[in-house]
């Protein structure tokens, strides 16, 4: 009864020193985190704007109906006076014009203020095709972009990361050295990495002179100017930059398998391979899960590049949902409208964020 | 006893602290107001002196206020002065660029400037900052763009030097590139500045939409850009302006590289710049360089106008100083100066005798006719901000290569959307 009595108070102080402990880092997580989220929203709900006099109001869900608004519409085909469907010299067929649903003092509220995102099902024999209309093209583009620069920067940094790992984490002499040089990237900033890699990137730089190394009838051009190259040379810049700092993070989680394993499996006949398989890999599943984590969100929250490199060009091909955050709030001072996107884009990185965590409860437990 | 004791070292503290605030009270009666004045100029050595110059001589000139300044880096300087009006911290004195203005006027940041009649009638139209009739800023300095030109080049292709009387045709203009490129001796025909961002993109290019007859907005009423930024001069001008890039006359995104140097070392053979970097091109060129007027593309020869300029805060509760300080430094010796240290425009006859480069007959003289003769003003409407975004991101669509026509309604529609939904800036009763 005693015992269990002390139990109890030595438990209810170790409660208390643990929330004093925590508590700096709960405050400033409440202050700088919590309460701007909760801000945004509202801020979301209005037509604030950064430079006015007019004070805020409420505007109810239109910011969200702008940016998740989607619309289909049926074009017709133009005809000629005996009433044969009009085709250009480019054997396109010609449709009347769109603007007439979307512009501004249309009659077709639907479709108002809309922009075409794509066209599909034309048919060519009815002279009729569907266009699909956003509320703002540039959120499902820069949706579009991030999600690709994820979905290849995740995987590729995260898997180079571990190459690296086990590269220096070998008994070799100089290990320290190679270390260093590949975190240096990291340790450097991505305003001067991005500015750096912009030269690269020239007609006459250094990436194209290499090219001509080794391929002599290669054409150069700018890489950063061509919309099918812009958002591939980004991605390899980023993750040159990111690799170091997972590099380390593989590399910590390396070093905590113990030897003994490796011994072991060494008497049992395994091979590297072996080895790889049934011990380095079971040993990284706690770090597995904090290295996704961490390059998702760094990966979805893509700006610093896009804002010194490519401002969203060559024609939208860069363009990412925080750059347009930015763009919105500041550039076109629309400070509502910003925070709504920004409470979408919160939503999406807690969504995916959710989803990868229970897809690796598994494996963390 | 414990309650005594208490009270007299609360008496103490009291007594310490009326003490030392008479201690630092004393001297400050006697000592001059001071006022502070934002600069944009931080890490620009060469303008920011001169700016701590004219606050220097004004200090000792009397010994009623003192100025003060403080300097914001360029890209974060409008940033700074909306958080601190956001804060109602805004300094007395601060310097803006010449088309926000307007909104900064509308969102009431800025007091209207009591300049005497005779001062202000010295100045070039392009350097007031002018809202709903009221002055609002006015320019120490002016900029203007023309075409960077040599003489030798010129010569060589066989090409009619323009004149302001005479300018160029968007034909002759159009075959001036086209000999450049066909000689085989440049890398590009033409530096459009492209290597540059955000203002400098409707600075530069909205003119040239302009001289073709378009505009950014209906300036009659300044309640939509249909028609003025999507007709068929718009049209036209951007087919035209795309087919420069498409066709390999200028780069679509300059570097650093061939924005500074390309026209200087050669490897352009014109240049479509502005003042600023005129003392450049003039060291390394010498007489070879000359600045030749913009072409005429179809209405008349437009550039843009317009440059930094100082006003007063709203919240400056010493507007009698703030005004002195303007008029002190509104004098001819200073204007001078951003004309000698940084080939800045004068913005008055007076300065411009002053000045060495602009004095008639001087080589950069041409800059001071093109901002009298051809400047147009940014539209003065609190929407320029928004209008300006939705500029350039148009303008990089159709150097990159979009369909002219769906830029140009694009463009359209976000900007009367946006008037719309501000219900058209309409001032505050």
């Amino acid at each position: 009864m005693l015992q269990s009595n002390v139990v109890t108070h030595r438990k209810k102080k170790e409660t208390r020193a643990a929330w004093l402990l925590s508590l700096p880092a709960v405050l400033l997580i409440l202050l700088f985190s919590i309460v701007p989220i909760f801000l945004a929203l509202t801020l979301g709900f209005t037509d604030a704007r950064l430079v006015s006099p007019e004070p805020a109001k409420s505007v109810g869900f239109s910011n969200f109906k702008t940016i998740l608004g989607i619309g289909v519409l049926t074009l017709k085909a133009e005809r000629d006076d005996s009433g044969a469907i009009k085709i250009d010299e480019k054997n396109n067929v010609v449709y009347e014009s769109l603007r007439n649903y979307t512009k501004i003092n249309s009659e077709s509220p639907r479709f108002r203020s809309k922009s075409e995102l794509f066209r599909f099902g034309e048919n060519r024999k009815a002279g009729t095709v569907k266009v699909v209309l956003a509320g703002d093209p540039l959120f499902w583009k820069s949706l579009k972009n991030t999600l690709f620069f994820a979905l290849i920067v995740v995987p590729v940094q995260g898997g180079f990361g571990l190459l690296l790992a086990l590269m220096v984490n070998q008994k070799l002499r100089g290990r320290n050295f190679f270390r260093t040089v590949y975190f240096i990237p990291a340790l450097t900033s991505m305003v001067v990495v991005s500015m750096l890699w912009t030269f690269i990137y020239q007609k006459n730089g250094l990436l194209n002179t290499i090219i001509k190394q080794v391929m002599p009838g290669f054409q150069s051009f700018a890489w950063l100017e061509n919309p099918k190259t812009t958002m591939p040379a980004i991605i390899v810049l980023s993750i040159w930059q990111a690799v170091g700092f997972h590099m380390i993070i593989w590399l910590g989680g390396l070093q905590t398998i113990p030897a003994e394993l490796y011994e072991a499996a060494t008497v049992d006949g395994a091979g590297f391979r072996k080895q790889f398989r049934y011990v380095t890999i079971p040993g990284l599943r706690h770090t597995f899960v904090f290295v996704l984590v961490t390059i998702t969100i760094a990966a979805l929250g893509l700006f610093t590049q896009i804002a010194i490199i490519t401002q969203g060009g060559p024609l939208d091909s860069t363009t990412t949902l925080v750059y347009q955050v930015v763009l919105n709030g500041y550039a076109k001072q629309q400070i509502g409208y910003a925070s709504a996107f920004s409470f979408v884009f919160f939503a999406l990185v807690l969504l995916i964020s959710l989803i990868q965590r229970s897809a690796t409860k598994r494996l963390d437990q | 006893m414990k309650h005594l004791k208490r009270s007299m070292s609360v008496m103490a503290i009291v007594i310490a602290f009326a003490l030392t605030a008479s201690i630092f009270a004393a001297p400050a009666q006697a000592a001059p107001e001071t006022i502070v004045l934002w600069s944009h100029a931080s890490g620009h050595k060469e303008e920011i002196n001169i700016a701590y110059q004219i606050a220097k001589d004004f200090n000792v000139s009397q010994t009623k206020y003192s100025v003060e300044i403080k300097a914001f880096p360029n890209p974060n300087y409008n940033d700074a002065v909306v958080a601190a009006a956001a804060g109602k911290s805004l300094p007395c004195l601060l310097d803006i660029d010449a088309p926000v203005t307007p909104a900064w006027a509308w969102a009431g940041y800025l007091s209207p400037l009591t300049i005497d009649k005779k001062t202000l009638s010295k100045f070039s139209k392009t350097a007031k900052g002018i809202y709903d009739g009221k002055l609002y800023s006015l320019g120490i300095y002016d900029a203007a763009v023309g075409l960077f030109a040599k003489k030798s080049v010129l010569k060589s292709l066989a090409l009619r030097t323009p004149t302001i009387a005479s300018p160029w045709s968007l034909n002759e203009f159009n075959d001036a590139l086209a000999k450049a490129k066909a000689s085989g001796k440049f890398d590009y025909a033409i530096s459009m500045g492209t290597g540059w961002d955000g203002e400098w993109y409707p600075y530069a290019y909205s003119p040239l939409l302009q001289s073709f007859g378009g505009d950014l907005i209906n300036r009659k009423d300044m309640k939509s850009a249909e028609g003025a930024l999507n007709g068929p001069e718009a049209k036209a001008w951007g087919e035209w302006f795309q087919n420069i890039f498409t066709s390999g006359y200028a780069p679509k995104k300059e570097s650093a590289t061939e924005r500074d140097t390309g026209f200087t070392t050669g490897k352009i053979a014109f240049s479509w710049s502005g003042n600023w970097t005129a003392k450049d091109a003039l060291a390394k060129l010498g007489d070879d360089f000359v600045v030749l007027p913009p072409p005429n593309l179809g209405t008349r020869p437009v550039i843009g106008g317009g440059s930094w300029q100082w006003a007063i805060s709203s919240t400056c509760n010493n507007k009698a100083a703030a005004n002195e300080f303007l008029n002190f430094g509104l004098q001819s010796k200073y204007i001078a100066r951003y004309a000698n240290d940084l080939t800045y425009v004068p913005g008055t006859k007076e300065a411009t005798a002053l000045s060495v480069d602009y004095k008639p007959g001087a080589p950069l003289a041409i800059f001071q006719q093109l901002a009298s003769k051809y400047a147009l003003i940014r539209p003065a409407t609190p929407a320029y901000a928004f209008i300006s975004t939705v500029y350039e991101k148009m303008t990089k669509d159709i150097i990159a290569g979009a369909n002219v026509q769906t830029a140009l309604d694009a463009a359209v529609d976000e900007i009367d959307k946006n008037l719309k939904n501000n219900n058209y800036y309409k001032k505050k009763k």
